[in-house]
């Protein structure tokens, strides 16, 4: 387990699920050779690669993959002064690669991450595991004992109730990493040579009004479902904090997942984690996280959307107004963000016009 | 000789370090080590007795007891395949009032069984009604006088895990119980307080040092604990899937929390197990009951109010197979339905500022059973009135700090 899979390993599917329904989005900035390992899962899918930093750089895509590339200039050029809401040299950018899409499903994994292997040695086609994870129910209303009761060999326990048993629609699926966990910099500076070994064979849905931690690395989501609320926030360059994008992002969709009523997978599938980014530079970036988090945190544990936001468009602007009121006192940053976020939304209903106001479920 | 006269001694910190240090190795050796004396040793408050107890890894920890409920007459498969692991503790065997047969209990271990006479004794004939079927291992609870309480069905076995190792369950159920709970905030690695485990970017760090955990449930291979519906429509699925994890579950996160293997601490939510709810047509095999499901909500809506943890996951039991889930569905209808009014309501009960104590508590979620529920169907006002009665019994029988010593 505690090596990758080599790419003669993997596997492929005899049919790629949702070949024609589905991109996979890949902030980089530096080469794509990671695809290599993953040909075999990857290649009938489309890329969508995000090119952050030096736009005049080029970055080579591997023969043979189906690929859309952005860099900087092209980022600017379409989106004009709402570019402003993407961040530069932070793999935040990637999601401007969401709002671009014309699919129904988006899979993002970060350039360092590889194609793991269970317990039995067979490589994990991670891909599949979270189209599979989307496909199926969620059950955030009522805790499953014995974690997903979609999955094979599974089911509810007794006492859950036969109402509830149907679940909702899943919009969001959380993949975890096997080798280098996914650790905030003071807990890599002190345990420098922790690495996750365990490979626990579980997905579960994260109860309403439960917050997590939402790892940008290894996710998946029902872009229709969920889109607008995936803004990965202002980070990097010129601004006071990083690292916190994917976290941003995470808090805000499951509040509002919760008010609309969708589910938020976590657990399988695992991917293998190979590069342990420096500790130091890490540090320095989520310094001010670190501290403002727990303040965002009861924030977002006590925003209540109104009953009108039925759109996911609609609770997020809602969530930007509240953030400019309460966590500006926090810091400026927060209206800046706050401003970014209404931004992200008028950028994304400008390239997405059609269908982007339909009612995703019920509001709570 | 000293090490004879252990037992006469109350005091050992009038002695010099070195011949203390002796003392200890030489009672260890001997075989004398007990809980009392390992606490006279400790009382002397030397560091390098305390390095001693560390370095050899001795538990210092109050033994758990285990109350197994005895549906069947003939104890002797389950306490053998049991014996590595329950040995060393002390166990209360509670027969079901309802059982005629003897109980058949295997030689060697330290026990004390309560039977019906035992029961009326301490309860009173009217009340030890209450203790009849899967309940009578909630008597067990009511006496025992350990800080920690382990219960296992007895239909269930020692399991492997993946490696193909003997799951010590007592021993995962007593690290969960003895690490903190994290319920105010999901960590993705499940928990954090496992070795090679840790808080992820994005956990704040004033919600690091959690909360005290009061309950652990484990979970079964083989059978799993489905109801009657679930296991008829599919009568050949085991659970096979070995999930290698623990975790919180979340604040105001309720879920169905079955009385096949869990754990909890007695001192600390031991009169929110309680005994109340009974189907009319309850039966003897698991999936016709509901009674530990309805013990289980009441338990995390007080844990939730008082700002404990509840853990799931490992450790795992293999359940053996047992009873006719086709010929249990008819019984078990009336359960499978009650829940659709069960949930919301433990849902949306919210417990007052003063409750601060489990037995206030319960006592307030019995109230609101009784406004709420009691005019929906009789049986939640007999449960109502049973949770009360149970508060009472529990002050009067069952409240009690752990005895020091064996």
């Amino acid at each position: 387990m505690a090596e990758p899979a080599t790419a003669t390993q993997a596997a492929a599917p005899a049919v790629p699920q949702l070949k024609d329904e589905l991109d996979i989005v890949i902030p980089t900035i530096r080469n794509l050779d990671f695809l290599e390992m993953w040909r075999p899962f990857f290649q009938p899918y489309h890329l969508i690669i995000v090119q952050d930093g030096d736009p005049s750089k080029t970055i080579k895509v591997p023969d043979g993959f189906d690929y859309e590339l952005y860099n900087r200039n092209d980022i600017n050029r379409i989106l004009g002064p709402k570019a402003s809401c993407i961040s530069f040299k932070d793999s935040a950018c990637r999601c401007f690669g969401y709002m671009v899409s014309k699919k129904k499903y988006i899979f993002t994994i970060d350039d360092d991450c590889f194609v793991a292997k269970d317990p039995s040695g067979k490589a994990i086609n991670a891909l599949e595991q979270h189209i599979k994870n989307l496909l199926s129910p969620s059950t955030p209303f009522f805790f499953n004992t014995l974690y997903d009761p979609f999955r094979d060999g599974a089911d509810f326990v007794r006492g859950y109730p036969f109402s509830l048993r149907e679940g909702v629609p899943t919009a969001v699926s959380h993949g975890l990493w096997l080798n280098i966990p996914d650790y905030d910099a003071p807990t890599q500076l002190v345990k420098p040579l922790e690495r996750n070994t365990r490979f626990v064979d579980a997905v579960l849905t994260i109860p309403k009004g439960t917050l997590f931690p939402m790892c940008g690395m290894n996710l998946a989501f029902d872009r229709e479902l969920i889109g607008p609320a995936m803004y990965f926030g202002l980070m990097g360059d010129g601004q006071p904090i990083g690292r916190y994008d994917d976290m941003w992002a995470g808090w805000c969709t499951k509040v509002v997942c919760d008010h609309l009523g969708l589910g938020v997978k976590t657990g399988l599938p695992y991917i293998y984690h190979s590069k342990a980014s420096n500790p130091f530079v890490n540090l320095r970036k989520e310094y001010k996280g670190i501290f403002w988090q727990e303040e965002i945190i009861p924030f977002f544990q006590q925003t209540v959307l109104p009953k009108d936001c039925t759109t996911v468009q609609k609770c997020y602007i809602e969530l930007a107004k509240q953030v400019k009121e309460k966590l500006s006192k926090v810091d400026p940053y927060f209206d800046k963000l706050a401003e970014a976020m209404v931004t992200w939304i008028e950028a994304w209903d400008e390239l997405n016009p059609t269908g982007s106001s339909v009612t995703n479920g019920k509001a709570k | 000789s000293a090490v004879h006269n252990l037992s006469n001694i109350t005091d050992l910190s009038p002695l010099p370090d070195h011949i203390l240090i002796e003392l200890f190795l030489r009672t260890l050796r001997a075989g004398k080590l007990t809980e009392r004396v390992l606490k006279l040793f400790i009382a002397t408050g030397k560091d390098e007795v305390f390095s001693l107890i560390q370095a050899l890894n001795i538990q210092v920890t109050v033994t758990p007891v285990l109350p197994t409920r005895a549906l069947r007459p003939d104890l002797t498969s389950f306490m053998n395949e049991w014996r590595t692991i329950f040995s060393r503790f002390h166990l209360i065997i509670v027969k079901d009032p309802d059982l005629k047969e003897e109980l058949k209990i295997p030689e060697g271990f330290n026990l004390d069984v309560y039977k019906k006479p035992d029961i009326d004794r301490v309860v009173g004939t009217s009340t030890s009604t209450i203790f009849s079927g899967y309940s009578c291992r909630y008597f067990g609870y009511l006496v025992s006088r350990k800080k920690y309480i382990i219960s296992v069905d007895d239909d269930c076995y020692p399991a492997k895990d993946n490696k193909g190792i003997l799951v010590d369950a007592v021993a995962q159920h007593i690290t969960n119980l003895t690490t903190p709970a994290t319920p105010f905030f999901f960590n993705t690695l499940y928990d954090p307080f496992t070795e090679g485990a840790d808080f992820v970017r994005g956990y704040p760090f004033s919600l690091r040092s959690g909360v005290q955990c009061a309950l652990s449930c484990g979970l079964w291979l083989n059978l799993a604990d489905y109801d009657a519906p679930t296991q008829a429509l599919k009568p050949e699925e085991r659970n096979s899937r070995y999930v290698d994890a623990v975790l919180t579950v979340p604040a105001r996160t309720l879920m169905p929390i079955s009385g096949i293997n869990i754990a909890f601490n007695r001192e600390v939510i031991g009169p929110a197990l309680l005994p109340s709810l009974r189907l009319g047509g309850e039966g003897k095999f698991r999936w016709e009951t509901m009674e530990d499901i309805w013990s289980g909500m009441c338990v995390k809506v007080v844990c939730d109010h008082l700002g404990h943890g509840v853990k799931t996951g490992m450790p795992y039991v293999w359940r053996n197979d047992r009873g006719d889930a086709i010929a249990s569905l008819r019984k078990e209808w009336e359960g499978v339905k009650l829940m659709e009014e069960v949930v919301p309501f433990f849902q949306s009960v919210r417990l007052s500022r003063e409750a601060k104590t489990t037995e206030d508590c319960v006592a307030e979620v019995a109230n609101v059973v009784k406004e709420q529920l009691g005019s929906k169907d009789p049986m939640f006002a007999r449960a109502a009135k049973a949770m009360v009665d149970w508060v009472k019994l529990w002050k009067s029988v069952g409240s009690s700090t752990s005895s020091p010593g064996a």
